[in-house]
């Protein structure tokens, strides 16, 4: 099962450190590790996924709030929350396979936001499940590059972390 | 302005800090400097860095506060980490200061670098590098806070050289404030009531004490609880002494090397209730089956202690001696005298073995026999090996401390216990025990005892043998004895003699009693050497 955590932390050097030798440290999975600045500057959010039951999700959230940089720390229901992830996809292209792909992002709502004569680049800002499937409907092509952000979240509503 | 170094010196004045164990070198070398004028901070110079470390833990174990160590950079530091390794395990407040390279040089390999925030990380409460002088009084202020309240544990200051020599304005913080860190401290009303109903509806309660119950001073609340409920209670290695050992409801302690009573205590119990003890697989062996029979009540002022280790029916986060100060005023019921009485009978059906050996001292009725005759607040340092578990279960504890590495089962961490004990308190009568293996990874502190005047008791149990893992081989490897003959091991009364301190060899009961008065008696640092069977069992 997959467990979405919301972390609010100081951001400064070190935190991040930290946070990836507890998960090694305790064998906790990360699926996706998303950081960036909130709307304070010197709180950083981070977006996690961990794989595991509900022992491995109570785990992750209170050695995470044992961590003295952690601010607050929530695991956010599925169902009541906003997930995106952007994705690059790089896709080498024969003169034929270039309108097929064209048709695949027309359908998924993705861009193309590079094209080269023998390559396309996708981008695609969606749900993780969307991106899943736009890598499935892509690996048919030969594939060249990935890059993911991992998932970020926020709830649903006035509800705030 | 002041430099930094002053700052550190000053800023531990501020923290009450009377001393420091440390070992200096170039990159501390600005601190040492400035910590010559100070008045107020003894330093104890340690002959390895570990001992430092375990000195400090010693200190705070009997002092209640964060004991202070202090290491150079690169190895002087690493040599630190096994001690913070060890206080972290057992919860041990404790301020680690260590000297950094330059910090602009920081991250280019040079001379006496390493990184010692990311080598401590796994090992630590939280940790500190230095970049900037001015921050010296706000983080030595966090440093204590964190490193004393909450579970406490240890905290690292890595300090940059030239951050010593900067200078700044200085002024010391009144308040602090980390917005991620507000330790729960009262227990949750709602959880109380349940733990009453629990309580009320057992038939059979038990009572656990850890070690959390010395970091909340709550020895006290802790014997009026079993007291008014009459409830049994068994201790784990480090709730040792949280209850004295000849009290008529405690059963003993409990796990792989404890007492039958204690370990049937808690099997046969239906309420189980666990307070500042994080359920390690030693103390109880098949934690997640307790929980499936039993309600387990659970009290930590760590959150990520309970449920981690056993599944929990109430979890009570909060300070051990406020939430039983919580439980007690809603008055539950005293407990049916027929549970209590039965493990009464088992426990005083147990034979104990004093019986002489043909060979050497018997070394359990030894250790009952010294502290026995030491003072009833002794505090006894016991190392690791079989000798730990010799005196875990023959030790008599009454209103003393029995100080050991329970966790991280650190060998040589009895001695430098036992110095940093002293200077905690010096009325204490202190006495380490530990085998000639741990002996020979701590004997350098016999300088350290003699060049600081501490008095403390050794006693080394020998048998040439590293035991316990002996012992391993003896039961699960076919008797393929590896690596544990410890011949060649030197004769530890001549050590001693080599510093100037008096010893004796006991190689017979006979002479036990009368070689336990004369180090007894003694005043100053003596050391017993007692011959013991290499098939003697730990148990």
């Amino acid at each position: 099962m997959k467990h979405t955590i919301s972390v609010l932390v100081e951001n400064k050097a070190g935190v991040l450190s930290r946070m990836a030798g507890l998960f090694a440290r305790r064998g906790f999975n990360i699926d996706s590790l998303a950081v960036g600045t909130t709307e304070d500057k010197d709180i950083s959010r981070i977006t996690l996924v961990v794989q595991g039951d509900d022992y491995v999700a109570e785990q992750v959230t209170k050695h995470l709030n044992k961590q003295i940089d952690v601010i607050k720390v929530r695991k956010l229901n599925q169902g009541e929350i906003t997930r995106r992830e952007l994705i690059l996809v790089k896709v080498q292209v024969t003169e034929e396979q270039r309108s097929q792909i064209i048709d695949i992002a027309k359908v998924m709502d993705a861009k193309i936001v590079d094209i080269s004569h023998s390559t396309l680049t996708v981008e695609m800002c969606d749900r993780p499940d969307k991106i899943d499937l736009l890598i499935e409907l892509l690996s048919r092509y030969n594939i060249q590059e990935v890059a993911r952000t991992g998932t970020v979240a926020l709830p649903k509503g006035a509800d705030i972390v | 302005m002041i430099t930094g170094a002053e700052a550190i010196v000053k800023s531990l004045e501020n923290e009450g800090v009377e001393v420091i164990f440390g070992y200096p070198g170039a990159t501390i070398a600005p601190f040492y400097d400035k910590l010559n004028n100070s008045k107020k901070i003894k330093h104890v110079l340690v002959r390895h860095e570990q001992h430092a470390g375990h000195e400090a833990s010693g200190y705070a174990r009997i002092k209640g506060r964060p004991g202070v160590c202090m290491t150079t950079s690169g190895p002087g530091a690493m040599n630190l980490i096994t001690a913070l390794g060890t206080a972290y395990m057992d919860s041990i407040p404790m301020i680690a200061i260590t000297g950094q390279v330059s910090s602009d040089l920081l991250g280019r390999d040079v001379f006496q670098e390493a990184d010692m925030t990311g080598a401590s990380e796994p090992f630590t409460k939280y940790s500190y590098l230095v970049k900037n002088a001015a921050d010296l009084p706000r983080i030595i202020k966090e440093a204590f806070h964190i490193a004393s309240t909450g579970r406490p544990g240890p905290v690292l200051i890595d300090i940059p050289v030239n951050i010593q020599n900067q200078k700044i304005d200085y002024s010391y913080p009144n308040k602090i404030d980390i917005k991620g860190y507000k330790p729960t401290i009262k227990g949750h009303a709602g959880q109380i009531k349940r733990v009453m109903r629990a309580l009320n509806n057992a038939e059979k309660p038990l009572v656990c004490l850890g070690g959390g119950i010395f970091a909340a001073e709550a020895q006290e609340q802790a014997k009026i609880f079993i007291e008014t409920l009459n409830l049994p209670v068994v201790c784990t290695m480090m709730g040792l002494g949280a209850i004295p050992t000849s009290h008529p409801l405690y059963m003993g302690m409990l796990g792989m090397h404890g007492k039958s009573c204690a370990n049937q205590a808690i099997s046969e119990a239906d309420v189980v209730v666990l307070i500042g003890a994080r359920v390690s697989d030693r103390a109880v062996l098949l934690p997640k089956q307790v929980g499936k029979t039993t309600k387990i009540i659970h009290v930590d002022i760590d959150p990520a202690e309970i449920g981690k280790n056993m599944d929990t029916f109430v979890p009570v986060v909060g300070d051990a001696k406020m939430v039983i100060e919580q439980i007690l005023s809603c008055t539950p019921k005293r407990t049916n005298e027929e549970w209590v009485s039965m493990l009464q009978e088992c426990k005083n059906k147990v034979k104990l073995d004093y019986d002489p050996r043909k060979f050497g001292i018997n070394p359990k009725a030894f250790v009952n026999m010294l502290s026995k005759a030491l003072p009833d607040d002794h505090i006894y340092c016991a190392d690791v090996g079989q000798n730990q578990i010799w005196s875990a279960a023959n030790c008599d504890i009454r209103t003393g401390r029995f100080l050991t590495s329970g966790g991280m089962g650190t060998m040589g961490y009895s001695i430098p216990c036992a110095i940093g004990a002293k200077i905690a308190d010096s009325t204490k009568s202190v006495v380490a025990v530990c085998g000639d293996g741990a002996f020979q990874m701590q004997m350098m502190e016999l300088g350290t005892i003699c060049q600081h005047d501490v008095d403390i008791k050794i006693v080394v149990m020998r048998n040439e043998q590293l035991g316990l893992v002996r012992e391993i081989q003896k039961k699960s490897y076919k008797c393929n004895y590896t690596a544990v003959d410890l011949s060649g091991s030197p004769d530890a009364v001549a050590i001693a003699s080599a510093y100037g301190i008096p010893g004796r060899r006991v190689t017979s009961m006979d002479d036990a009693e009368a070689a336990i008065s004369e180090m007894i008696n003694h005043k100053g640092t003596f050391l017993l050497e007692c011959i013991v069977d290499e098939d003697e069992p730990s148990i």
